[in-house]
C-alpha cells in the first residue's frame, strides 16, 4: 500500500500489531501476504508454521525466492480448498474491502482457522462522512485514495457494519483495535461508536461463537 | 524414406546394476536392471544434501555437461553449477536416465532377457514391458539406495520430470524433504494424449519401423520419429514464441513455391526432427510417451488427488508458465489446491513468459530465483 511506513524488519506497523496477537508455534495463513514480511517474522521469531496467499505475482515470486511458503491465489477463489481447522490463525489484512464476496470470505476464514484476524480501512471515519456531506462526492483521503471508477475497494464498510455482520453470522469478537493510518494504536478503545468515528483502520480478532478459544 | 540413418552409436554410460531386477506395475519383472546416471557436486558426510533431478520425455542424465552423442551442453546447464540455483558447491545432484529410456538405463534398446535374467542376444524392442511413471521412480529408488542416500533434500523436474516428482512425493513421502514439480500436471490430459498419439502414429506408419523390429535390419524409422518430434516440438512452444522466432519469414525464396522448406519455421522443425533421431530410439519414444499417458495420480488414489498427499511433511514448490498450453497453469493450480486440501506446505508461482512449455529449460530469471530461493530455504532448515 502506498504511503505505508516501514520500521525495523521492514514490517508495516499494522502487521506488527497483528504479529503481537499471534502466540508461538501457531499455524498461520496470511491472505494477501504481499512479499511475506509477516509470515517471515512469525516463522523466525515465533517458530510459526506460516504460509501465505498473494494475488500479485511479482510479490509472490519475491516471497518464494526468500524461501517462504507462498502461493499465487486470492481470497475469493482459493480458500475453499483448505480443510476445516487447518490453521490456528488466518490473517486478512487490508484486503476485505477489495474482495468480491466479503461475507463468504469471512465464513471461509473462520472455517479454515480457529481464529481470524481481519483489518480493514474504516469507511465510517469522520473525514469520510464530512467529505460526502459537504463535498457531495466520493471521499478522497489518504486511505481511500482512488477515484470511484477505478478503485479496487468495491466493498467498503464501517466498523459498525462489520460488527453487525459478525453478530449476524455468529462470530465472537475476541479483541478489537481502531488505529490511525500508520497503524498506531488509537485511544478510543472502549467505545465502538467513537472508534467508528475516529479510527481510520480497524483490527479484529474473531472466532466462531460457541467454539472454544 | 530415402536413406536410413545409422542406428544410435553405442556409448559407455556410468551406471548402477541390480541383478535382481525390478518388478513393474504391469506384473512383469525386468532383470537385470541397469540405471544409468550422472552426479554433480559432492555428497556431504550426513548424506543430506542430495537432490534428484528428473528429466523430461526426451531428456537424459546429461543435465549439466556436454552430451556424449550430440556434443551439446547439458539441458539444464543454465541453472546448475557453483553459485547457480542448483549450486554444485552446496548440493549433490543426481540425474538418472528413466526406465524405458535409451541412454543406458534398461529400455527397449537393452538386451532382452528371459524370466531368469538370461540374455537372449537381441534387443527388447516392442517386447519391452509397458512401464509407468511409478516404475521409473522405483528404479530411481534403487539407485538412491545404492548411493547411500536415505532422503533427498529435494526431487526436482519439469514436464514428465514433474510427474516423477509427484510420484516420488506420493509413493515415498518419507524419502522426499522437498518436491519441485514444474510445468507439469497430476495427469496427462486428453489433448496431450492426442498429440502423443499423432507422434506414435507417425512412427508406426514409417515402413522402416518394421513392426518395431527395425533393429533386425540395422535401420531406424527416422522419418516417423522425426515427424513425431516435429509435432511434439510445436506443443513445446507458444504461438508467440514461434511468431517472434520465425514469423512468416521465407527462406530466401523471392516468391511462393510449392517446394518444401518455404518458411523458416518449417526448416526449423525439420532440423529439430532430423537431429532428434540421431540420439533417440523410436521404441523408447513409444514406451515413454505411453508411460506419460497412463499417468493419473488421482485415479491411483480413489479419484482424490489430495489423498495422494495426505499427511505429507514434504515441502512443495509448484511452478507454471503462463504461455504453456501443454501443461497450463490450470493444471498446476489444481495440484496446488489438492496440496492445500492435504494441508501440505506449498509455494506456487506462475511465471510470466511467452516461451511456452519449453520455458522451464530456458533463461527465466524469476523462475530461477524462485526455485533457487525455495531450495536454499529447505537446505537452511536441514542445516545443509
Amino acid at each position: 500500500m502506498d504511503g505505508v511506513q516501514y520500521v525495523a524488519k521492514n514490517m508495516r506497523l499494522d502487521l506488527r500489531l497483528i504479529a503481537e496477537m499471534i502466540p508461538h508455534d501457531a499455524r498461520v495463513l496470511d491472505i494477501g501476504c504481499g512479499d511475506g514480511a509477516l509470515i517471515e517474522y512469525l516463522a523466525r521469531e515465533k517458530r510459526a508454521d506460516a504460509r501465505g496467499i498473494e494475488i500479485d505475482m511479482a510479490q509472490v515470486t519475491k516471497a518464494v525466492s526468500a524461501g517462504l511458503a507462498v502461493i499465487h491465489g486470492d481470497a475469493d477463489n482459493d480458500l475453499a480448498f483448505y480443510p476445516d481447522g487447518a490453521f490456528d490463525y488466518v490473517v486478512l489484512s487490508r484486503t476485505l474491502q477489495a474482495v468480491e464476496k466479503p461475507r463468504e470470505v469471512l465464513r471461509q476464514l473462520l472455517r479454515i482457522g480457529r481464529h481470524a484476524i481481519v483489518s480493514f480501512p474504516n469507511f465510517g471515519h469522520w473525514q469520510m462522512r464530512w467529505r460526502l456531506l459537504w463535498g457531495g462526492r466520493m471521499p478522497d483521503t489518504e486511505t481511500w485514495n482512488r477515484p470511484w471508477y477505478e478503485t479496487p475497494n468495491i466493498h467498503p464498510c464501517t466498523i459498525t457494519d462489520f460488527t453487525a455482520l459478525c453478530a449476524l453470522d455468529g462470530y465472537a469478537v475476541e479483541r478489537w483495535l481502531a488505529v490511525d493510518d500508520q497503524g498506531l494504536r488509537a485511544p478510543w478503545r472502549r467505545s465502538l461508536r467513537l472508534a467508528n468515528m475516529f479510527g481510520e483502520q480497524a483490527l479484529f480478532m474473531m472466532r466462531r461463537a460457541g467454539s472454544g478459544s | 524414406m530415402s536413406q536410413a540413418i545409422a542406428p544410435l552409436p553405442d556409448v559407455d554410460h556410468q551406471a548402477a546394476h541390480f541383478p535382481d531386477g525390478l518388478a513393474l506395475d504391469c506384473g512383469a519383472v525386468v532383470a537385470p536392471l541397469t540405471v544409468a546416471y550422472r552426479t554433480f557436486g559432492k555428497l556431504n558426510a550426513k548424506a543430506c544434501n542430495a537432490v534428484l533431478i528428473c528429466h523430461a520425455l526426451t531428456g537424459d542424465q546429461y543435465v549439466a555437461e556436454n552430451h556424449p552423442i550430440t556434443g551439446k551442453p547439458g539441458w539444464w546447464e543454465n541453472i546448475i553449477g557453483p553459485g547457480k540455483p542448483l549450486d554444485t558447491d552446496r548440493y549433490f545432484l543426481v540425474c538418472a536416465n528413466v526406465l524405458g529410456g535409451c541412454m543406458g538405463t534398461t529400455g527397449p534398446r537393452s538386451e532382452m532377457t528371459d524370466a531368469a535374467g538370461r540374455g537372449l542376444g537381441r534387443p527388447w524392442g516392442t517386447d519391452f514391458p509397458s512401464v509407468t511413471i511409478r516404475d521409473m521412480v522405483r528404479a530411481q529408488k534403487r539407485l538412491m539406495e545404492s548411493l547411500g542416500i536415505n532422503r533427498w533434500l529435494a526431487v526436482i523436474g519439469g514436464s514428465m520430470g514433474g510427474m516423477q516428482v509427484l510420484e516420488w512425493a506420493a509413493t515415498y513421502p518419507e524419502a522426499v524433504y522437498a518436491a519441485a514439480p514444474i510445468a507439469t500436471a497430476a495427469h496427462h490430459s486428453a489433448q496431450n494424449i492426442a498429440f502423443h498419439e499423432v507422434g506414435r502414429a507417425a512412427i508406426h506408419s514409417d515402413p522402416d519401423w518394421q513392426g518395431g523390429r527395425y533393429w533386425e535390419a540395422g535401420i531406424i524409422p527416422a522419418k516417423g520419429l522425426s515427424v513425431a518430434r516435429m509435432v511434439a516440438h510445436i506443443t513445446y512452444l507458444s504461438e508467440k514464441a514461434l511468431t517472434r522466432k520465425f514469423g512468416r519469414r521465407l527462406r530466401g525464396a523471392s516468391a511462393l513455391t510449392f517446394l518444401e522448406d518455404v518458411f523458416e519455421v518449417e526448416s526449423y522443425l525439420r532440423h529439430q526432427g532430423s537431429t532428434f533421431v540421431r540420439r533417440f530410439d523410436a521404441n523408447s519414444y513409444l514406451t515413454i510417451t505411453r508411460a506419460m499417458d497412463f499417468f493419473d495420480l488421482a485415479a491411483d488414489h480413489d479419484g482424490d488427488l489430495a489423498k495422494a498427499f495426505r499427511g505429507t511433511a514434504t515441502r512443495f514448490f509448484v511452478a507454471s508458465f503462463n504461455s504453456d498450453w501443454l501443461f497450463p497453469t490450470s493444471e498446476s493450480r489444481t495440484l496446488v489446491r489438492a496440496l492445500n486440501m492435504a494441508a501440505a506446505n506449498v509455494s506456487f508461482v506462475e511465471i510470466d513468459s511467452d516461451k511456452g512449455h519449453d520455458a522451464f529449460l530456458l533463461e527465466e530469471p524469476d523462475f530461477h530465483r524462485a526455485l533457487g530461493g525455495f531450495l536454499a530455504g529447505c537446505a537452511e532448515r536441514l542445516g545443509v
